[in-house]
């Protein structure tokens, strides 16, 4: 069943003759056999994007609809690769067509010759549902693929065979109720705007580590929870977004270059392999699925992007594992549905945005969470899903940070005038905020004791009593506060530029443990508290901020994290000793 | 056989509806010919039935809709491409206009591109010595980034660029080089004074030119940097030359686009600006680059003249979403006398760091660099803190930072429009200006470091 193009603007194709063709299903446009999706029908016209360039296609060419919605390949081989928005892998378009990207290249998603060693863990004779793991390919050197039934499937297992396969041979038989048998593969299809099943979502309650000193210890995420990072261009959301792939303390990661820069995505691509995982020592790539669909790509296929990144996480967070995904940036996303509203001629709402736009975030950063998956084994995955920002000017009251502000529960606010001064990350402690703190609170007090939360509250509280006291130093000069709020200042200084600051270049410094985080801000506050004491003593306060070891606490963030405990032991006892003779030597004068 | 139309049924220029086609297909080019014989192009915008929307290059002016007649060409724009480009200059559309002969065709590209694979990009790690300081030391430029230069009216963001596309060089290679300019909406002058540049410094024998100067058709501006670029990459990816790519004014081109978009109608998205315009200017940005296996590379400098110098005017902020930076020009420092006058501190390459450091420019590059700009950060603040309260009211440190500034400022950036110094000058340079900070402030360099060359340049001096 065929249609006829009567229509081409851009990205939208309009075809008549498809009374057959549903909404949302994937055709083939012109001779090229361009890939596209119908997004609405009039009678037997079809509005479609296509998710390729249009250029050279005219009315007459034929449509050819697969009667199948917008879906993705999921089984082994989607680690350690890199897609474009509609999941066709860039490495292969590489191989049949060069160096840059033509039109109507057909791939599949997974490698059809490729074969695994698939091990069975169900039996023949076993009863299995949806979701049941059948068995396990061991896909990279650090995740074990585990291979489910998929949705709709239940049964007996008839017969299931060890050995090695690709990823469209039958590796098992399950006959259901009905007497009907169904040959199981290990690639199953999902369309992507339709989310994957569960049997129950629960509320997030563990963090998620991710070694940054701002993130983990004053504004955590957890696991299964949301964050945005909005920010002006050149105040570093790619660089955190890079850090939060690297060093999360996840089992999978799928990062979304979505509409951004090529040569970012050339970075990840050639740094992951090299990156080693701080927990195993293996490639970071090995965890790392990559969906790039930059800035001069198709802009249908952008809008895609998101949703095929998303499924994908699904479908691993449905193996048990926690997963995050990273979408940089969620603002080029939204211009690529404005871009196609535009072109259909939809009343526009806010800023030429759709009216739409806000539920379509919503809906998105909702299939985040932590659910008890499918199949009887009672397993636990999680999604967390972070998406960068990128607001015209930096200015946060535009439609989409608006809209995602409503929604997520942690914000990263990116500052540029931080980032000028160098400071990175440049997340400003004064407007950022997470909502998972008092849910995060018992995981904290459990692990390290009640100080960790109580020093992180101090360190905040001087923080911001650091932002009141600098409006009357610009006012009045320092020389016009007390000691104590001289001390204030001092202190404040140094948790910004001891703990706060963080170098993602430097090997030392790129990756903070949570225990390293906990001595260090510590070891900040107890040079507060020693000189607060020493200053009711009579003690002199500018030569308390020039002691020796101050320079010692300025370093200590690069301290060895096999060491760092005894080095920070160190620093404090120098510090105390130090603190005591300033305090003699006032006494003395 | 090309079909001819006399069937145009309006003009509401730029645009021109065409009716009763047939075969006509989205993107191609077509030629439209007046009863006096001239030929002006265009191309189609959107073919609906038997009905296609063209979009005119020129101006339309004398067109008659009866007797003129319109042929479709079957192909999209495309640029006849050889090296013997070389040297010449062209109009807009890419015809020869200095006298020369045509372009004997080594290949017909399309203007337009494809996006490049990012499986198939080398990440640019090469280091270009521009010879200006505020560049090489803070904001490096490597092989195949783009970096603008954001800039005001009265601004002499011309300098710079001449002064970048003289001196750039990478260090101790002798590969072929290439410069493509193109010239987008501005002035006779402004383009004479970069043609004079390259011709005093003999680059004109390695130069494309391609001019839309500020009295040719605003529509022909959306194809002249694509024309530039398609040249650049015939240049860089099939005869293997680094290639530098210099495209003055982006404000004309976004400005040509939303006249454009204004007539087909669209709802516009910020000042009047299509809500495409990231799209269409990425797909112009990002074809600089490198790719794999391939010797040449395009670096791309597009300059733009930023509206009431507000960065975050919708051409100024969408590009530097999708530049790897951005070199700004400050006003400010232009009246304090600062040639260039490049604000460092907003200034930004994001590909610095895999262009600096060892074996590439020095082991102190990255870490004297995040300590000049974390002081001079620190000095203006104490600049401004004295306008307010005097000197008496600042620190003994921060009167340090002050004056460290003040130096910077002085020694480090103004350097002139003719001064070429190369990164270790420029490296030896921060190390003098550090030094007027107390050593416990230089808490980004590890102390084995400033031993080896604050130290060691002491030691050296001494003897």
């Amino acid at each position: 069943m065929s249609g006829t193009v009567t229509k081409v603007s851009g990205p939208l194709v309009v075809a008549t003759g498809m009374a057959d063709a549903n909404i949302s299903d994937v055709v083939r446009v012109g001779k090229q056999r361009l890939i596209g999706e119908i997004l609405n029908m009039t009678g037997d016209s079809a509005s479609i994007q296509v998710y390729e360039e249009t250029s050279g296609l005219g009315p007459g060419a034929e449509v050819e609809t697969t009667g199948m919605p917008m879906s993705v390949e999921l089984g082994p081989g989607m680690l350690d690769n890199i897609y474009d928005g509609i999941q066709r892998p860039l490495p292969e378009i590489k191989s049949l067509a060069g160096d840059t990207i033509t039109r109507g290249v057909d791939v599949p998603a997974l490698n059809r010759e490729k074969k695994w060693e698939f091990t069975p863990v169900a039996k023949e004779g076993d009863k299995v549902v949806a979701g049941d793991v059948l068995g396990t390919v061991q896909e990279t050197s650090t995740i074990l693929h585990k291979i489910m039934v998929p949705n709709g499937v239940s049964g007996t297992v008839k017969s299931i065979t060890a050995g090695t396969f690709t990823v469209v041979e039958t590796v098992a038989v399950v006959e259901d109720e009905a007497g009907a048998s169904h040959e199981l593969t290990m690639m199953q299809k999902w369309p992507v705007r339709v989310a994957r099943p569960y049997v129950q979502k629960y509320n997030p309650s563990r963090p998620m580590n991710s070694g940054q000193r701002i993130i983990d210890t004053m504004f955590p995420i957890a696991k299964g929870g949301t964050a945005a990072i909005p920010g002006p261009f050149g105040s570093g959301k790619t660089v955190v977004q890079h850090q939060l792939a690297k060093w999360s303390d996840v089992d999978i990661v799928v990062y979304i270059g979505c509409g951004e820069r090529g040569n970012e995505m050339t970075d990840v691509l050639m740094e992951f392999p090299e990156l080693k995982d701080p927990r195993n020592g293996e490639p970071l790539m090995k965890r790392t699925v990559l969906i790039a669909n930059t800035s001069d790509m198709p802009v249908a296929a952008r809008e895609a992007s998101i949703y095929t990144g998303i499924t994908i996480a699904e479908y691993f967070r449905d193996m048990g594992y926690d997963v995050a995904i990273l979408a940089d940036s969620t603002s080029r996303w939204a211009e690529a549905l404005r871009e196609m509203s535009g072109r259909l001629e939809e009343m526009p709402g806010e800023e030429g945005y759709p009216a739409y736009l806000a539920s379509r975030i919503a809906q998105f950063y909702e299939r985040a969470g932590v659910v008890q998956c499918l199949g009887s084994d009672d397993r636990q995955g999680s999604v967390t899903a972070i998406g960068a920002v990128s607001p015209p000017g930096g200015d946060i009251s535009e439609p989409v940070s608006q809209a995602t502000m409503r929604i997520v529960k942690v914000f990263w606010s990116l500052d540029s005038s931080l980032a000028y001064a160098r400071h990175f990350p440049a997340i400003n402690w004064l407007t950022s905020y997470s909502l998972y703190l008092d849910t995060l609170r018992p995981w904290y007090t459990t692990e390290f004791g009640q100080e960790y939360m109580e020093n992180r509250e101090k360190a905040m509280h001087i923080l911001q009593e650091e932002s009141e006291l600098n409006e009357i130093v610009r006012l009045v000069g320092i020389d016009a506060l007390s000691p104590s709020d001289r001390l204030t200042m001092e202190t404040a200084k140094s948790l910004r530029e001891d703990f706060l600051q963080q170098n993602a270049f430097s090997d030392d410094d790129a990756y903070s443990s949570y225990g390293k985080q906990f001595k260090l801000l510590d070891l900040i506050l107890r040079y507060d508290t020693y000189c607060r004491d020493a200053l009711d003593r009579g003690a002199d306060m500018k030569a308390m901020f020039a002691i020796d070891a101050r320079e010692e606490v300025g370093r200590a963030k690069v301290a060895d994290p096999e060491k760092y405990a005894e080095i920070y032991n160190e620093i404090d006892i120098k510090m105390k000793e130090q603190i005591e003779k300033v305090v003699e030597e006032s006494a003395e004068e | 056989m090309i079909k001819e139309y006399k069937t145009i049924k309006e003009i509401a220029s730029p645009l021109m509806i065409v009716d009763n086609v047939s075969g006509v297909t989205y993107d191609e080019l077509a030629e439209l010919e007046l009863p006096n014989g001239e030929v002006r192009r265009c191309k189609v915008l959107e073919v609906e039935g038997d009905k296609a929307v063209v979009q005119l290059f020129e101006s339309a002016q004398g067109i008659n809709l009866a007797q003129s007649k319109v042929r479709f060409l079957g192909h999209p724009l495309e640029l006849a491409v050889s090296e013997d480009m070389l040297g010449r200059v062209f109009n807009g559309m890419g015809a020869p206009i200095d006298g020369g002969p045509e372009i004997l065709a080594d290949a017909h590209m399309d203007i337009n591109g494809l996006p490049m694979n990012p499986a198939a990009r080398a990440y640019p790690a090469e280091f270009i010595q521009t010879g200006v300081s505020a560049i090489d030391g803070l904001n490096t430029l490597v092989r195949g980034q783009k970096l603008p230069i954001f800039s005001g009216s009265g601004l002499p963001h011309a300098a710079l660029a001449a002064q970048i596309a003289r001196q750039a060089k990478v260090l101790g290679d002798n590969e072929k080089f290439a410069v493509v300019f193109a010239a987008v909406g501005i002035t006779f002058e402004e383009s004479e004074y970069f043609i004079n540049s390259f011709r005093e410094t003999g680059a004109i024998d390695r130069t494309v030119i391609f001019s839309n100067l500020a009295n040719d058709p605003a529509v022909e501006r959306i194809s002249t940097p694509r024309m530039a670029l398609t040249a650049a990459e015939y240049l860089a990816f099939e005869k293997d030359m680094q290639v530098l790519v210099i495209i003055t004014d982006i404000t004309n081109y976004a400005e040509a686009l939303r006249e454009v978009s204004a007539a087909k109608k669209e709802v516009p998205g910020r000042r009047g600006y299509p809500g495409y315009m990231y799209t269409d200017l990425a797909t112009m940005y990002e074809r600089a680059g490198r790719r794999q296996g391939k010797n040449g590379s395009i670096t791309m400098i597009p300059i733009l003249s930023m509206p009431e110098d507000d960065k975050t005017h919708p051409i100024p902020d969408l590009t530097g979403y999708i530049t790897e930076g951005q070199i700004i020009l400050s006003r400010e420092l232009h009246r304090k006398g600062i040639v260039p006058p490049v604000d460092v501190l907003p200034s930004l390459s994001r590909l610095k760091d895999k262009g600096t450091g060892e074996g590439k420019t020095r082991e102190d590059h990255a870490p004297t660099m995040n300590q000049l700009f974390a002081a001079y950060s620190r000095g203006k603040d104490a600049k401004e803190l004295m306008t307010i309260l005097g000197e008496a009211a600042l620190s003994d440190d921060d009167k340090l930072f002050a004056k460290f500034a003040d130096e910077f400022e002085q020694r480090y950036v103004s350097q002139g429009n003719e001064t070429d110094r190369s990164i270790f000058e420029t490296l030896d340079l921060g190390w003098d200006l550090l030094r007027i900070l107390p050593r416990t402030e230089l808490k980004r360099i590890k102390p084995e470091m400033i031993a080896k060359y604050m130290d060691g340049q002491d030691a050296a001096k001494a003897e």
